[in-house]
Parts: C-alpha cells; sequence; structure tokens
C-alpha cells in the first residue's frame, strides 16, 4: 500500500513537472472548407521538421495544440487564439493560414503578450498589428516589386499587361507589381481584374490577346485556377516567345505545372521556393517529406518548416523562456539558412528577408520544372521599408 | 428558465465565453430568420446581407467616428432596416424556389459589391482599424466576460420582442399567409404589406447580430455578407426546428457546440461528423430538434 | 471584332453544355418528385474522382472511364436514394435540405480522406486537346468535343422522353404525380431510375469538368450555387429549361467577361435575378 502511494505520488511529481516542461504552441490553420490544401501542406511542413530535429528544444518538448478556422473566419480565428491562449493556455501562437484571421488573431498576440509566428499569411500589412509578431513566409510586395523591378531592368520588358484576381492579395500584387515596374521605366498598357471563384479564363485571355502587349503579368491563387488559365492560354494561342508570361510562383505550382502540361513551358515567375531548388537543405527536406507524406512539399510547407525552426531556434536563446517579451527579443535579427536558401528576420519590421529566385518553366529529364536563372537577394519588404521612413 | 441556464456559462466554463457570445449572436441571427421563414414562410438564401450590413455599419462607425457600441447598435438596425425594406419590394412577390434564388442571388450581389468597394470597406482583407469602445465602462477583452454579457443581453431583448410580434395579431396574420398565401386576402389581411413588414424586422435584427459580431470582435471582414454564413444559419434553423421561437437558439447551441468539439478533436475532417449529425437529426426528429422532440412529446401523452 | 464574338459565343456554349450535364438531374428529379437534393453535385464529384482514379492510378484512357464514372455515380444515387432519401419524400422541403446538405459535407470529408485535399487532373488525349483553326479563329478541341458530347446526351434525353413508355411515364408523373399514380403507372419504379439518370449525368459532367475547373473535395459545394441557378432559371422538370438556361448563362458569363470585365461576377448573379423576375417558374417551367 505504501508502495503504490510512493509510486503514485512520483509519478504526479513527475507528471507536473513534465508539464511545466513542455512549451505548448497553439497551431491555428486552414484544414477544412476551399483552403485545406494550404493548411494540410503547412502542417505537414511543421511535421517534417520536427521529425527531422527532433520534438524538444533544450530540454523541454514541444506540444502542438491544432485548430481549424475552417476558412477565412476572422471571427473564429480571433476566438481560437483567445481560448487558446487562455483556456489550454499556450505559450506561443502560430500558423495562421489566410490574412483576415492573421489581423483578427493578432489582437490576441498584443494583448496576451504571446510570441506569435505567422507562417503564411502574406499581406504587408500583418507584421505591424502586434509587436511580438514575427513572419516566416513570404510579403506580397517583397517579391512582386522585385519582380516588377526585374522584369523592366535584367528582364528587358517595355511594356505589360496585367491580370489579377479581383481580391486582397491581387490588388496587393498588381499595386506592388505595377511600381516596381514603372519605377523602373516600363510602361503598363492596360490591366484587368477577374472575379474571384472565376472558374474560366479563356475570355479574359481572348482580351488580352486583342491588345497584343509585350508581356502579360498574371496573379492568381493556387488551386484550380492555375491550369484554367495555362488552358487559355493554350486554347488561345498565346505564343510565349512574342508575348512574355510573368507570374507568381502559384501559378506554377507542381499541381498547376502537371494540369497545364506543356502549355506551361516558358511562364517567367518569381517566388522564394520550389521544391525542386538545388541545394543540400532541400534535398535532404525533400526526401523527408516525401517520405512521410507521399507528395512534394511547397511554399505552404516551407512556411511551416521555417516557422518551426524560428521557433526552436528562438526558444534555444532565450534557454526555454517563452515569455512574449523575451522571444521577440531572441528572434529579431535571427538568421539561418533554409531548404529555401539564406532567410532572416528583420530586427527592427520583425518580417522575413529573403532570396527572390526568378524562374523559367522547362522540360527538364521529361518533367515541367520551374528553373531558377536569376535570383536577387536579401529582400526585404518594400512596403515595410516604406513604413519604416514614416 | 431556459434564459437562467444560460447565465451559467460564467461560472460554469468562464474559459469558453467567447464561444458562447458568437452562439449568442448566431442565435440572434438564427432567430430574425425565423421570422420570415418559420413564421412568413419566406425562405431565404440571402439573410446574411442583412447581418453584414450591420456588421459593417457599425465597423465603419466604430472607426471613423465614434466607438461607443451601442450608438453602432442603432446605426446597425437602421441600416440594415433600410436595406430590408427595399429589398422587401422584390423579394415578397415570390414564392417557392424563384424567392430562393432571388434571395441567393441579392445576397451574391451584396458580397460582390463589397468586395469591389474595397476602399470602402477593406475588401478581402477585411475592415482595419475598427476600435470599439467600452461598453459602461466595461472592455471587450480576451476573456469574453463583456462579449457574453453584452450579447446575451440584446438577444434577451430581442427574443422578448420576436415574442411579442408572433403572438400578436400582426404575428397571427403572418403564420396565417404562411399556411395559405391565398385565402388571407379573402378576409381582408393585406399579405404582401405584411410581409414586408415582417422582412423588415428580420432584417433589422439580423443587422444587430451583425453589429454585435463587430463589437466583440473588432474585425469585419467579406465572410459576414457570404453565401456561406446565409447557408449555415439556414442550417441551424432547420436543425432546431423553425416556427418554433426556441428553434433557432436550440440550432445554434448543438451546432455551434458540434462544430467546435469536432473541429478541436478532428480539424482536419470534422465535416464527417456535423454532415453525420444533420443527417441523423433528420432521419429521427423531422421538423428540427424541437419539432421531432414535441412530436415525441405528443406521442408519449 | 466578329472572331472575337465567334469565341465568345463558342466558349460560352461549352461552358453551359456543362453546366446542362451538371444540372439536367436535378432539374428533372426536383421537377418530378419535388426532393430537394442538394447532394446532387456530390454525385458529380464522385463521377470526377471515379475518372481520377482510372486514369492516374490505373492508366486508362480518359473517353473509357467516363462510362464508368457515369455508372458509379448512378450506383451512389440510388443507393442513397433506396436507403436515406426514400423515407423524407413526404417530409418538408426544409428537411430534405438539411438531409442532403449533411451528405454533401459527410461526402466532403470522404473525398479529402481518400484522396487528400490536393488538386486533381485527368488528362484527357491529346488528340481531343488539338486547337482547330477554322477561317482564321482559334477554337479548342476539348470544347468543341463538351458541345458536341452535350448535344448528343440532349438528343437521347429527349428521344428517351418522348418516344419511350419510359419517357411517357416520367412526363406524366411530372405533370401531375397523383394523376399518373391513379392511372396505374410505377412511379416510385420511374423516379429511382430518373433519379439513377439524373445522378449519373451529373457524374458525367463532374469528370468532363477536370479538364476545365479542375477538382477537389470542396466541388460539390462549390458548383451547388451554379447548378441551382440552372435549374431555378430553366424551370423544374424541364430538360429543355436546363437547356436553355445553362446556355444562357454560359454564353452570358463568357461574354460577360469579355466585354465587361469590370462587372465580374455580378453579371450572372444580375442575369439571374432578371430572368427570375421575369419568369418567376424559369423559362420552361410549369408550376
Amino acid at each position: 500500500m505504501n508502495k503504490l502511494l510512493i509510486a503514485a505520488a512520483l509519478a504526479a511529481a513527475f507528471g507536473t513537472a513534465h508539464a511545466q516542461q513542455t512549451v505548448r504552441i497553439g497551431l491555428v490553420l486552414s484544414s477544412s472548407g476551399q483552403f485545406a490544401d494550404a493548411g494540410a501542406q503547412l502542417d505537414n511542413g511543421i511535421k517534417t521538421y520536427m521529425k527531422m530535429h527532433g520534438d524538444t528544444v533544450g530540454g523541454r518538448k514541444i506540444e502542438l495544440i491544432r485548430r481549424d478556422t475552417g476558412g477565412i473566419a476572422p471571427d473564429v480565428a480571433k476566438r481560437l487564439s483567445q481560448e487558446l491562449v487562455v483556456r489550454d493556455k499556450v505559450d506561443l501562437l502560430a500558423g495562421y493560414v489566410l490574412t483576415p484571421n492573421a489581423m483578427a488573431a493578432a489582437d490576441v498576440s498584443a494583448e496576451a503578450k504571446k510570441f506569435m509566428v505567422v507562417m503564411n499569411a502574406a499581406t504587408s500589412i500583418i507584421i505591424t498589428k502586434s509587436p511580438y509578431m514575427i513572419r516566416t513566409s513570404v510579403v506580397l510586395p517583397q517579391v512582386m516589386e522585385t519582380f516588377g523591378t526585374w522584369a523592366a531592368t535584367k528582364g528587358g520588358l517595355k511594356q505589360t499587361y496585367t491580370m489579377v484576381t479581383d481580391y486582397g492579395p491581387g490588388h496587393d500584387s498588381e499595386r506592388a507589381f505595377q511600381t516596381g515596374f514603372k519605377n523602373a521605366g516600363g510602361n503598363i498598357v492596360g490591366s484587368v481584374r477577374f472575379p474571384v471563384a472565376n472558374p474560366d479564363f479563356a475570355a479574359f485571355v481572348q482580351r488580352a490577346k486583342d491588345i497584343a502587349p509585350e508581356s502579360i503579368y498574371i496573379f492568381i491563387p493556387g488551386g484550380a485556377q492555375p491550369a484554367a488559365l495555362g488552358k487559355a492560354f493554350a486554347e488561345r494561342g498565346i505564343d510565349k516567345q512574342k508575348t512574355k508570361v510573368l507570374g507568381s510562383g502559384e501559378a506554377t505550382a507542381e499541381a498547376a505545372l502537371k494540369a497545364m502540361g506543356d502549355n506551361a513551358l516558358d511562364i517567367i515567375t518569381a517566388w522564394h521556393y520550389d521544391y525542386k531548388l538545388d541545394n543540400r537543405l532541400n534535398a535532404a527536406f525533400v526526401k523527408e517529406f516525401n517520405a512521410m507524406h507521399g507528395r512534394n512539399p511547397d511554399f505552404f510547407s516551407i512556411g511551416g518548416y521555417d516557422g518551426m525552426h524560428a521557433i526552436y531556434e528562438t526558444l534555444k536563446k532565450t534557454k526555454g523562456n517563452t515569455d512574449g517579451v523575451a522571444m521577440i527579443a531572441a528572434a529579431r535579427g535571427l538568421r539561418w539558412e533554409s531548404p529555401r536558401g539564406p532567410m532572416s528576420i528583420d530586427p527592427e519590421t520583425r518580417d522575413v528577408v529573403q532570396t527572390v529566385y526568378i524562374r523559367r518553366v522547362q522540360k527538364v529529364g521529361g518533367e515541367l520544372v520551374n528553373v531558377p536563372f536569376d535570383k536577387v537577394e536579401n529582400v526585404r519588404d518594400p512596403d515595410g521599408e516604406r513604413r519604416k521612413k514614416k | 428558465m431556459f434564459w437562467l441556464c444560460t447565465l451559467l456559462p460564467f461560472v460554469v466554463t468562464p474559459a469558453y465565453l467567447s464561444l458562447a457570445s458568437q452562439i449568442a449572436i448566431t442565435a440572434l441571427f438564427a432567430l430574425s430568420l425565423d421570422l420570415i421563414l418559420g413564421y412568413a414562410g419566406i425562405v431565404s438564401l440571402g439573410h446574411a446581407a442583412f447581418f453584414g450590413v450591420g456588421a459593417y455599419s457599425a465597423g465603419l462607425l466604430a472607426k471613423h467616428y465614434w466607438g461607443e457600441p451601442l450608438a453602432g447598435l442603432i446605426l446597425a438596425a437602421a441600416a440594415a432596416g433600410i436595406v430590408g425594406y427595399a429589398m422587401s419590394h422584390i423579394v415578397v412577390r415570390f414564392r417557392h424556389l424563384a424567392l430562393i434564388m432571388l434571395t441567393l442571388g441579392l445576397g451574391l450581389l451584396l458580397h460582390e459589391a463589397a468586395n469591389s468597394a474595397s476602399d470602402l470597406t477593406g475588401g478581402a482583407d477585411g475592415l482595419q482599424g475598427v476600435k470599439v469602445g467600452t461598453l459602461f465602462g466595461f472592455k471587450f477583452d480576451m476573456f469574453g466576460r463583456t462579449a457574453y454579457a453584452y450579447s446575451l443581453a440584446v438577444l434577451f431583448v430581442c427574443f422578448l420582442v420576436c415574442r411579442r410580434i408572433i403572438h400578436s395579431p400582426f404575428g397571427l396574420a403572418l403564420r396565417g399567409i404562411r399556411e395559405n398565401a391565398v385565402r388571407m386576402p379573402a378576409i381582408g389581411a393585406p399579405s404582401l404589406a405584411h410581409l414586408r413588414k415582417a422582412y423588415t424586422i428580420a432584417a433589422v435584427m439580423a443587422g444587430i447580430a451583425g453589429a454585435l459580431l463587430t463589437h466583440t470582435t473588432s474585425t469585419v471582414s467579406l465572410e459576414v455578407l457570404s453565401f456561406g454564413r446565409s447557408a449555415d444559419v439556414l442550417v441551424i434553423l432547420i436543425l432546431g426546428g423553425a416556427g418554433r421561437l426556441y428553434g433557432g437558439i436550440i440550432g445554434a447551441i448543438i451546432y455551434m457546440v458540434a462544430r467546435d468539439q469536432f473541429s478541436g478533436i478532428n480539424p482536419q475532417y470534422w465535416y464527417f461528423w456535423i454532415g453525420l449529425l444533420l443527417v441523423v437529426v433528420v432521419m429521427f426528429l423531422p421538423n428540427g430538434i424541437l419539432g421531432g422532440l414535441g412530436a415525441i412529446y405528443k406521442k408519449s401523452k | 471584332m466578329l472572331s472575337s464574338l465567334a469565341t465568345v459565343l463558342f466558349d460560352g456554349f461549352a461552358y453551359g453544355m456543362l453546366l446542362f450535364l451538371l444540372s439536367v438531374g436535378l432539374s428533372v428529379t426536383l421537377g418530378m418528385m419535388n426532393f430537394v437534393n442538394l447532394a446532387h453535385c456530390s454525385f458529380a464529384a464522385v463521377g470526377g474522382y471515379c475518372t481520377v482514379t482510372l486514369v492516374n492510378s490505373f492508366g486508362w484512357p480518359f473517353l473509357a472511364s467516363l462510362p464508368i464514372a457515369f455508372i458509379a455515380a448512378a450506383l451512389v444515387s440510388v443507393v442513397l436514394e433506396r436507403t436515406l432519401y426514400r423515407h423524407l419524400y413526404r417530409s418538408s422541403d426544409l428537411d430534405q435540405c438539411l438531409l442532403t446538405i449533411g451528405i454533401v459535407f459527410v461526402s466532403v470529408a470522404a473525398f479529402a480522406w481518400f484522396y487528400t485535399t490536393e488538386q486533381q487532373s485527368a488528362r484527357p488525349p491529346e488528340w481531343l486537346r488539338a486547337r482547330i483553326t477554322v477561317g482564321g479563329i482559334n477554337f479548342a478541341g476539348y470544347r468543341l468535343f463538351l458541345i458536341v458530347f452535350g448535344l448528343a446526351v440532349t438528343a437521347i434525353l429527349v428521344l428517351l422522353l418522348e418516344r419511350t413508355r419510359f419517357g411517357a411515364q416520367v412526363r406524366a408523373a411530372v405533370d401531375n404525380q397523383r394523376m399518373a399514380r391513379g392511372l396505374g403507372i410505377d412511379v416510385d419504379r420511374a423516379f429511382m431510375i430518373t433519379f439513377a439518370l439524373g445522378g449519373g449525368l451529373a457524374g458525367l459532367g463532374g469528370a468532363l469538368a477536370i479538364e476545365v475547373v479542375g477538382l477537389d473535395p470542396t466541388f460539390a459545394l462549390a458548383f451547388l450555387v451554379y447548378v441551382l441557378i440552372v435549374v431555378a432559371v430553366g424551370g423544374l422538370g424541364s430538360i429543355g429549361g436546363s437547356f436553355a438556361a445553362a446556355v444562357v448563362l454560359g454564353i452570358s458569363d463568357m461574354a460577360g467577361k469579355y466585354y465587361f470585365p469590370w462587372l465580374g461576377a455580378f453579371l450572372i448573379y444580375l442575369v439571374m435575378v432578371g430572368l427570375l423576375m421575369w419568369r418567376p417558374l424559369g423559362l420552361f417551367g410549369k408550376r
């Protein structure tokens, strides 16, 4: 009887001591609905990182508590983040696939003084919403304005016709690309916006063809649309040698390339990550990801992967202290080598700084691949830089 | 009695107050739909239009001029009422599938308009800079106490108003119209005017619910106008049982608690469980939970 | 100028054919039995995923997978009809909505479970995707295929309805169910066969749609609105109505995007609202 009591007491002591050692991370994703695949790939990236680097940091075990927003639902995202802090007593918040969700949850991070890692949402202004937030994914103007500048300078283009989807990220990238292009001396000959849930692009592409510009810049969300757009280009007979097609990385993601087939050849895109990037870290990452999940990683996955890396490194620097003030101080200026190349967290804006790759779709070994042929390194978010000056 | 139970979350589950306040808001939204669907027989797939108008009105007021929540409520009610009154002239003249699709179409058009007017509404990223003030000195913090008290109080008041309406001659006329739209004019009740009035009142209440959401979360985004929100509230009302006053509230509680629990346990595949719940309820409890329970009660007598 | 009009009409017509295939089943079953089957697009997704499996995992040719997609979707719809739907024929519209929405949710989760949330593609053969040039205007081979296919299906359906005894039974049941029963027509059996046919056509539509709009688990929810619009505008229980509505909507959607891109998504909803206000029973609807 005594032995049992002692055993029980030891177990209880061990149990609570063990619980105090755990770092609890509230992971808010869109795991169902329209953006389920993005959420799934992001989570896969996290799981891959934890498999490769273990689930303990500085003697403390990492525990993830997953919540689903179901898509764009800032009220739900905010409530889930609140509950994670108040009820589940998480030490930090992470995830956030969609901009409105990240914005709403930022209030919770600010109020509760919790370290927050945005692993996907790409709108520039998000980072200003909480002083305890960092971002490890991408900022749209970071890529698009750089691309616009590149297109008008090294790309040698003088004219462009922009076609974007009529929603927040579409407007942002349109503005960013046009700013970069115009400031570098280019001329915008026209622009059009597609409705959001647009299944068929034939009419829009025909319009573009009738104008016959030197280049076309497109921005559409991932999912079914890139393939549909690629098909429209082929059907309408857009000759990519005469009219350069420029796009965001989402337009030539793996699923899109598979569906577009040879229609995708010679599309030039700018993006921060592709699963075919040729470096040692990426080779290892892709191999492990494939083994675990049976498919290739994408930019959602790398956002999750690097997000976890940032958390791990920050925890190592604070020696396991999860206080928001301590963590954000340690996270500022963090630099590391990622499967996407070198990246860092800007000490002033707390936003991601990384390399933007310029790629062309080519056939390599019978497969369609985004082949990088140029890059711009250490790119900061131009909107963030402009905010600094104010 | 039921209303006393709604005070329980403050004591029993204080960590769930944010969820409770969102349930209360959804319950009010469902109640407003019940007024036209359950009592006047107007099936609407676009009711989120008024919810959204209310939410954006409150948001814009708080952002640009005045953060006082009660002022926001009044503005939201007025704005939603005006839009509701305008739409009612079109809507009440139709029945059956045409009515459903018209409400759907009008709702979708409003959603598109809000997306296009992104300078005003903030577009897909949502309205930024909504600064909601304090309610009688209480802040809307992350613990949700103020939020729940506020939502619950407004729900209760609107519920009382609804009950008054249902039991009034106007309410009886509405039920008469629902039962037989042809006969009512014959006994002298002008049905189109009645329907317009009901539609407007329902719009006002939905607008108030929308404003509550803005105040308790300090955010407004396009999805308050979305088809998804209209469809959700319709499912909730049918689940609880239309035309029974409490149906919307019961439906909201069950649906949202179930969804929260399922998605917490199984974030990727919770659709399966919630779908199963709906199928099971329909097969065993016709006319919603309250309808089915009522039938069982009658049979057991 | 004229060439762009030609391509808009052509593309719009092809898109309309796709909408027709997806919607005709719902229109007829709704008109016949007044059963609100919101899970109709889940049958389409069944057909789509069937094709994806056959083409990608088993290496079947695209065209050969189409009949199987039809059969699979028809089977699923019959099973659901016999087990669940049958009990709710006399229930309220609202209950039917709730049941079928529940089934859609279950199907979305099921597809996500079996196929993940990834976008799927199933490529038709090269010769079907070729570009055809007539009089200096480019026409997409696949869209031509859609048009030919859609017209063929329409012809078969009309023949079925007008020339066969089964068709006569269906027409009678749509016009006046009570009378039809009184005349000794086995309405339930006719309905079951019609339901299977409608589900199968939806499955075909889902398979054919992959090349145009892609496929993922949320397809069943995403297309529901478009299908409802076609059914409402066309009129319940009418093949001609579905055809006309699908063509009108397909062309106006395409034309709107080409000539008034700033209107964007507004146009299809405006057209629907306008047409319904003018003809609340649909273009060819009877009751």
